[in-house]
């Protein structure tokens, strides 16, 4: 009658680790997210310049080409924009804006769609039919879109775009975590926890949300990924940060109208650096679903 | 003798839950009456405070929705339970909101029972402390209390419930419902998804709690010989109806119903010999369109006339027995 010897905590997350290792691409996937993300994260010790800071721009150094030495007496590696700007500086900081904007946005959306998704579930009838048809109503119309006219009523600014950001996406939280809550509110579990009986709230947050969590964490990874796309694309149209915070899609648009002047390198990599952070998360949030699901079958 | 529950001409039916455009085509006069399943019909039955009351029946026979209905996890249709005098449950539109937390419930799958995510200890302790039964200061040695009258030592209060088996799942569940200090426990099929040997373990258990805390309980099943072990009487349900009520012994002496007649004599026996048990005749109806008059006519060997057109009910026939077939009632069906 001796219970099986328990697994850890750190032996299952070894387990994880070791079904998400299975996938080489995914692996160089997580490495790039992780190098962007510290790359991003200590901007300031490693380029050469900080963008933000007007004073340190010298208009002779615009449009300076990929390797060249400008006025500051050091090389811009991936050159310089309309405005002098050291583009490998401008990219790192462009990033901190990105990342920041994407997992605030994904955290917030998650918190809120969670919510509204466990209520529905858990409350059935009317409520779960008016929350649910609202989010489906929503889903019906382009993220984009939705999120172009919010910023253009609420204006710029980083509190806005996040705003704006979280109403575009957390219709598919909510609906993620509605089905994996529906399935489990069903559950003898949920049953006994509601005969005992438990406060709605314990059953709703103990209970209920655990157990639908592991879905969650996929759509997370994703939606992220699509906040940082939907953050460049507003900017890139100049409705996201202003200039004096270049975000990746400002930095793009920036750069567009030199495209054709043969000056490409002001458009093309920050270009690069989004397309390769964009794919890179959706790979590894792939990888993690397919290691979180439990008929992977191997 | 005390009531401790009061079932009174209680029905429960589940209505298919219809979709919008079914709702449309009946608005317009399509789609036909809407789906009802009849799981219990009219059924009364009183527990005394100590006494153990098996409910038997096949599958679908409503005993399990009937068990529910008293642990306060559905509400009556129609009709009343009282416990101690008053609702054990009453609805809020769709929700039914639990009054008491002095009937608790012990689920037939253990595995599905145990929420996979919180730790023996919590699962144990979170009812109790919610409605300060205990205080979080003294949770862990109430805890360990409870735990240890299921038999398990310290070292099992950290673990999740899949580092269990089966049985030692079942204790835990029946640790937490001990853990709400029930006067009535609500025990549904508590044993059938477990190995035989397993079965022996949990029943001696129950065995042992009973005489130690003077339980009363509702033990539903579909084993004879399991309610035969634990029940002072015994209540046998066919198809949403009780149709024999009596004291264990005299029911497994004299049964005076045709199915529970027939529901002994389908058990297979050892030292028998082979094929001599009988199966009852006929599949059980669909509690969608239950037979008129009694339940159990289209498969009863006694069935007459009046057992199509009538449905008999429940009358005394000896001392505790109950029966409702018209058999016992001028002796002619």
């Amino acid at each position: 009658m001796t219970a099986a010897a328990a697994p850890s905590r750190r032996a299952r997350l070894a387990d994880v680790w070791y079904d998400y290792r299975q996938s080489p691409v995914a692996v160089i996937a997580l490495a790039i997210v992780v190098i962007l993300l510290v790359a991003a994260s200590l901007a300031p010790l490693i380029s050469p310049q900080n963008p933000y800071d007007q004073a340190t721009l010298d208009l002779f150094d615009a449009r300076l080409e990929p390797g060249s030495v400008g006025g500051g007496g050091y090389v811009h590696l991936l050159g310089t924009d309309g405005m002098g700007r050291d583009l490998f500086s401008a990219i790192l900081y462009g990033l901190r804006v990105s990342f920041t904007v994407g997992v605030a946005a994904g955290a917030v959306a998650l918190a809120l769609g969670a919510t509204v998704g466990l209520v529905a579930a858990y409350y059935g009838g009317r409520i779960e039919a008016l929350i649910m048809r609202t989010i489906d109503l929503q889903l019906s119309m382009p993220a984009i879109l939705l999120a172009l006219v919010l910023v253009a009523v609420l204006g710029q600014g980083m509190i806005q775009l996040i705003v704006a950001l979280v109403a575009a996406q957390y219709a598919y939280f909510a609906r993620t975590t509605h089905g994996a809550a529906s399935a489990e509110r069903r559950k003898d579990y949920i049953e006994a926890a509601l005969s005992t009986p438990l406060p709605a709230r314990r059953v709703l947050f103990k209970h209920l949300l655990p157990n639908a969590l592991p879905p969650l964490i996929v759509v997370a990874t994703v939606q992220v990924a699509s906040a940082i796309s939907l953050e460049a694309t507003l900017s890139f149209l100049g409705l996201g940060l202003p200039m004096t915070q270049p975000s990746l899609g400002s930095l793009i648009s920036n750069g567009f109208q030199y495209l054709l002047s043969g000056r490409y390198w002001i458009s093309i990599y920050p270009g690069l650096v989004l397309m390769v952070l964009v794919v890179s998360i959706n790979l590894v949030g792939d990888q993690v679903r397919h290691v979180l699901n439990p008929r992977r079958g191997r | 003798m005390e009531h401790l529950l009061d079932i009174d001409g209680v029905s429960k039916r589940f209505v298919k839950q219809t979709t919008l455009g079914e709702r449309i085509a009946r608005a317009l006069g399509a789609g036909g009456a809407p789906e009802i399943v009849r799981a219990v019909t009219d059924v009364s039955l009183t527990v005394s405070r100590g006494e153990v009351v098996g409910l038997v029946g096949e599958s679908g026979c409503g005993k399990s929705t009937l068990g529910r209905m008293v642990a306060g996890i559905y509400t009556p249709s129609n009709g009343r339970i009282r416990f101690e005098g008053a609702p054990v449950a009453v609805s809020r539109g769709r929700r039914v909101e639990k009054l008491t937390t002095r009937v608790q419930m012990i689920h037939q799958d253990p595995f599905a029972s145990l929420n996979p995510r919180v730790r023996v200890a919590d699962t144990v302790a979170e009812g109790p402390v919610a409605h300060k039964l205990v205080s979080q200061k003294d949770a862990d040695a109430y805890v360990a209390d409870m735990l240890e009258r299921v038999g398990f030592d310290a070292a099992s209060r950290r673990r999740f419930p899949h580092q269990f088996s089966g049985g030692q799942r079942q204790r835990i569940a029946i640790a937490r419902a001990l853990a709400m200090k029930p006067d009535l426990l609500v025990l549904d099929e508590p044993v059938a998804s477990l190995d035989v040997s397993i079965q022996a373990q949990v029943l001696n258990l129950f065995q042992d709690l009973r005489r130690d805390l003077d339980l009363t309980a509702i033990f539903v099943s579909h084993d004879l010989g399991v309610v035969r072990h634990v029940s002072d009487r015994v209540a046998i349900m066919y198809l949403g109806r009780i149709v024999e009520t009596a004291p264990t012994r005299t029911l497994y002496a004299a049964p005076a119903h045709p199915y529970t007649k027939a529901l002994f004599e389908s058990v297979p026996k050892i030292g028998a010999g082979r094929g001599v048990f009988r199966p009852i005749a006929g599949e059980i109806p669909s509690p969608l369109a239950p037979p008129q008059g009694c339940h159990f006519h289209p498969r009863c060997p006694s069935a007459g006339p009046r057992c199509g057109r009538e449905a008999p009910v429940l009358k005394s026939i000896g001392p505790g027995q109950s029966a409702a077939c018209h058999l016992h009632d001028g002796g002619v069906a």
